[in-house]
């Protein structure tokens, strides 16, 4: 992994069409703005992961609560 | 043509019944193909089964029977990926964690499927809302959805 240190206010650029700018930094937090083309999809990570667990959740099988729900109508 | 599904046996389906997600679904990379299949007799819950993985199908429904005060806006890279033009072509619905009993079972208003129901393009899109989360109990009406923050 490519570490970078900067300051408040400077900026990275990541390609051509991608910027990170460290906007401020307080203690462990630090804010960040980045501006990057629309079709660029960001994410904080943990949501990102948040939302696969849920899909891997949500796709096992419930064969036997279907037959259930099924057997309601 | 014929697939397998996994809580319909084989099933008959046109070609233009076939949804594809470009961006396929997050954690399930390989399957960009599905297909909606009703599940009860009033269309309440319907399954979205992959084409290419038999054992791969969520439940779905329609968030709004259930959270009558569900909204949020698409951004325009979203609007622009499903090829939008009206409003009447959006399909919203929610993936379904289905529990037993049944009663347990949650939504997912997070992470809604958008479909285009007119080009049959989907995306499951990722909202940045602070108050939906991927496990809103479908029954449980003590609870709010919207909790302020």
């Amino acid at each position: 992994m490519l570490v970078l240190t900067r300051k408040k206010g400077e900026v990275i650029k990541i390609g051509d069409d991608i910027e990170i700018t460290i906007v401020a930094s307080k203690g462990e937090q630090v804010k960040i703005g980045i501006s990057a083309p629309n079709n660029v999809e960001i994410y904080r990570k943990e949501v990102y992961e948040e939302i696969i667990a849920e899909n891997q959740e949500a796709s096992v099988d419930i064969a036997a609560v279907m037959n259930l729900l099924k057997g309601k109508n | 043509m014929k697939i397998a599904t996994k809580y319909h046996g084989e099933k008959e389906i046109q070609e233009k019944e076939v949804i594809a997600f470009p961006q396929a679904i997050p954690g399930f990379p390989e399957e960009k193909e599905f297909v909606l299949l009703p599940l009860d007799e009033e269309g309440q819950f319907i399954v979205l089964q992959s084409l290419g993985n038999q054992q791969l199908a969520f439940v779905l429904s329609n968030p709004f029977t259930f959270f009558q005060e569900y909204d949020f806006t698409l951004e325009n890279h979203i609007v622009e990926l499903l090829e939008l033009e009206s409003e009447e072509e959006v399909q919203v619905f929610s993936i379904l964690t289905v529990q037993d009993p049944f009663e347990k079972t949650t939504a997912n208003l997070q992470a809604p499927i958008i479909i285009n129901s007119k080009k049959n393009i989907a995306k499951q899109v990722i909202l940045n809302e602070p108050n939906y989360h991927t496990k809103h109990p479908l029954f449980d009406k003590a609870k709010p959805i919207l909790v302020k923050g």
